[in-house]
């Protein structure tokens, strides 16, 4: 998975500083407030609220898919077998690692380009275009591309390291090439996001800001440095967190791509769970496997905003 | 526009789907919605065959559909994995198709799980009874004395060789591979094969990255000293550590000291080595026949493999079975026309032993068609000495426990991992599985 992140609600601070300086909305109004937030409250109700319920339920059950019902009460053991499996942990790590690997490029690559792109007089709606063109590719799509371009002997990539008289790496049945090759295949496909992120958030920035700089006798270089970049910085932050999680999200390039290959050395937790609730049927299992990762994606995200909050506070 | 307001629009739009709603039942979509089977053809079939084998069983199918004059809708599914995931949520969800092609080595579980339709009394009544199939592939259709699944095919792990190499290196008679009785012989015969072509190797099987045929030719060697490696449904594991440490130190040393065999080989290089002549042996599956039939230049014959390390030769195998995916409303007539296209497509076994299968029905299998068939008919025996998977939940076809046992079988052929340390990374491997809560 990718940054699919919308952006996020209002906080509740703003809300409640609106209702205290309109005053407490009258009762018709509230009631056509909830009848017009309905479509989505059911949305999220079933199918976001209620499967997590569900999953709660069923990780404390041995539930099969090969079966209907939730099965035998197993309590929390479960939890324990996750919690003493290698296999889990291992595919935690790789989650892990797919989220060191990748993070740094798609952090920074976007905001190089984007920064050099809005200086451009010219052509600025083609790079748009071209830099978010691959985000739009389908998964599916995606991989069987760069499978094609991976393929020993033949592929184009395999290839191309030849030209510059290197030996490519084997990129499906060796652990440092399938990294290799998942993660070029990741940020080529995914920079696309963050780069829009970036260049809506350049646009923000006040043309007089720059103008003044200009008047001081700033070149390009200072600009970039001493005034883009510092006005970006809630947008690095905000596209670092997106990003960490859309990474720790990660599925489908290597489910499709390497299937988890070699011998299971890239398998990311999603597909741990996959396989262990779909593939071997072991549904209640899996659940549980959902719940502590779930639990440590919650503490990722609290974690930066409360990382945030005391900069926030500080910077005040 | 003006004329057609929005609350008319809506409205409108509001009673088409209720229309749609409405009629539903019939359809895909309402009858997925109501829980109900769908019915859009006589024969509801799902398979997982692509290539030639997908060719012959459309061209089955085609006849089938012409002959008797009854729908047939069928859905090629991906294979491995997925297929028994979509099986499994579509039977426990009421939904399953007529009929469907699995493997017997993922039956038990279906079995267990009550997810498959008991068959054999509907088939008795049809005619097709236990006396017309290969013993062993009727026995692994049958699951605590009930039978679940009629089997089409054996397709086990065989032994390709070049004929013109051997020829040249003296190891034919009659035509055809000398007979060898043992290990010693077999060491021998592609001891032969490598002096005689001067080549760097005599034998090659696909190592890297595909451990499914390395636990085929693991098994295959181990199955000739001992029993199955688990029981009780995979939840007891049963390692004879003799026998595996016996079976890993041959293994090696084909690889190894006698230098027979690469110790790194994927799949491309296997078929690249084959083809061109660079070795004269190749251990796969029947399967790939096809493949090397359209190969120019290669003359090439299959037997089965040899008694190695035990006293009876022993083939790893699987078979391609259809199955009646249990469903509680399925109407008679539905069941009876499952059961007519089963019979159908085993009468076309012939078409089907095409793409290198043993057929299992015995009238084809035993018909004058399939014994002048070549190179087919040369390893029917192979059928009757196949060893499958060791049933359990998590064994089978494609399944998980075959890329770990296999991965470990490729690292002892690699020499990355000796003989010993082999029994205990599958001991301790095995034990994940078979301490793990099994779903049935």
């Amino acid at each position: 998975m990718t940054a699919t992140a919308l952006p996020a609600p209002p906080s509740g601070a703003e809300v409640s500083d609106r209702a205290a300086t309109a005053g407490k909305p009258s009762r018709p109004e509230n009631r056509a407030g909830w009848l017009f937030a309905t479509p989505f409250l059911v949305l999220y109700l079933a199918f976001l609220i209620g499967p997590v319920v569900i999953g709660l339920l069923i990780s404390l059950f041995n539930t099969t898919t090969v079966r209907a019902g939730v099965g035998s009460w197993v309590g929390l053991s479960n939890y324990a077998d996750v919690l003493t499996n290698a296999d889990f942990w291992a595919s935690m790590w790789h989650s892990a690692l797919f989220t060191l690997l990748t993070t740094p490029f798609l952090v920074l690559l976007p905001l190089l380009f984007a920064v050099l792109v809005s200086r451009l007089a010219r052509g600025q709606t083609f790079y748009r275009l071209a830099f978010f063109a691959p985000y739009v590719v389908p998964s599916a799509a995606v991989c069987l591309i760069f499978a094609f371009m991976y393929t020993p002997q033949t592929g184009l990539i395999t290839n191309a390291f030849g030209w510059f008289g290197l030996t490519a790496p084997d990129f499906f049945g060796s652990t440092s090439g399938a990294w290799f090759a998942v993660v070029l295949l990741t940020v080529w496909w995914t920079f696309g996001f963050n780069f829009i992120l970036y260049t809506a958030a350049i646009q923000e920035i006040s043309e007089e800001v720059y103008e003044a700089a200009l008047l001081d006798g700033a070149g390009p270089w200072q600009q970039i440095r001493m005034i883009t970049v510092p006005l970006l910085r809630p947008t690095i932050g905000l596209v670092l967190i997106l990003q960490v999680l859309s990474s720790l999200k990660v599925f489908d390039q290597i489910y499709i791509l390497l299937a988890g290959g070699p011998n299971y050395s890239t398998r990311p937790v999603i597909q741990y769970i996959f396989d262990t609730g779909f593939s071997t049927y072991r549904g209640g299992y899996a659940a549980a496997a959902t719940m502590v990762y779930f639990v440590v994606l919650v503490v990722v995200s609290v974690g930066w905003f409360l990382i945030r909050r005391r900069n926030n506070a500080a910077n005040a | 526009m003006a004329s057609f307001s929005r609350r008319r629009f809506l409205a409108a739009g509001g009673g088409v789907s209720l229309a749609v709603a409405m009629s539903g039942c019939s359809t895909p979509i309402g009858s997925s919605l109501t829980g109900a089977q769908p019915s859009t053809a006589d024969v509801i079939f799902w398979h997982l065959f692509g290539g030639g084998d997908g060719e012959n069983m459309a061209t089955m199918i085609e006849t089938y559909r012409e002959s008797s004059g009854t729908s047939v809708e069928s859905s090629l599914l991906s294979w491995g994995n997925p297929f028994y995931t979509k099986l499994a949520l579509s039977t426990s969800s009421g939904r399953p198709p007529d009929v469907t092609v699995a493997h017997l080595s993922r039956v038990p579980l279906l079995a267990q799980a009550e997810l498959l339709e008991p068959v054999a009394d509907q088939f008795a009544a049809a005619g097709i009874t236990e006396d017309k199939f290969t013993p062993a592939a009727w026995e692994k259709a049958t699951v605590d004395g009930t039978t679940y699944a009629v089997p089409i095919d054996t397709h086990p792990f065989v032994l390709y060789y070049n004929t013109a190499l051997a020829e040249q290196a003296g190891l034919l008679e009659n035509g055809t591979l000398r007979p060898m009785r043992n290990s010693d012989d077999f060491v021998a015969t592609l001891q032969a094969m490598k002096d005689s072509t001067g080549n760097e190797y005599a034998a090659v099987a696909s190592i890297t990255v595909d451990p499914s045929t390395c636990w085929r030719l693991f098994l295959m060697t181990y199955s000739g000293l001992a029993g199955p490696i688990v029981e009780d449904l995979g939840t007891r594991v049963t390692i004879d550590r003799a026998a595996m440490e016996e079976s890993f130190a041959f293994l090696q040393s084909l690889t190894g000291d006698l230098g027979l065999m690469p110790r790194t080989a994927t799949s491309t290089t296997s078929s690249t080595l084959f083809s061109n002549g660079e070795v004269g042996f190749l251990f796969d599956g029947v399967w790939q026949i096809p493949t090397y039939r359209d190969v120019e230049g290669l003359d090439f014959d299959v037997v089965p493999f040899p008694a190695l390390l035990g006293p009876e030769p022993v083939a790893y195998a699987d078979s391609h079975a259809l199955i009646v995916p249990a469903s509680p409303g399925r109407p008679d007539e539905r069941t009876a026309s499952a059961v007519r296209f089963v019979q159908g497509l085993l009468d076309q076994s012939s078409t089907w032993a095409d793409g290198g299968h043993v057929p299992a029905w015995l009238p084809v299998q035993e018909s004058e068609e399939f014994l002048q068939l070549q190179p087919q008919s040369n390893y029917t025996e192979a059928a009757f000495n196949a060893v499958y998977d060791p049933p359990g939940w998590y064994t089978g076809a494609g399944s998980d426990f075959q890329t770990a046992m296999g991965s470990v079988v490729a690292s002892v052929l690699t020499g990355a991992t000796d003989p010993a340390q082999g029994v205990d990374s599958m001991t301790n491997s095995l034990q994940t599985f078979s301490t793990a809560r099994p779903p049935v």
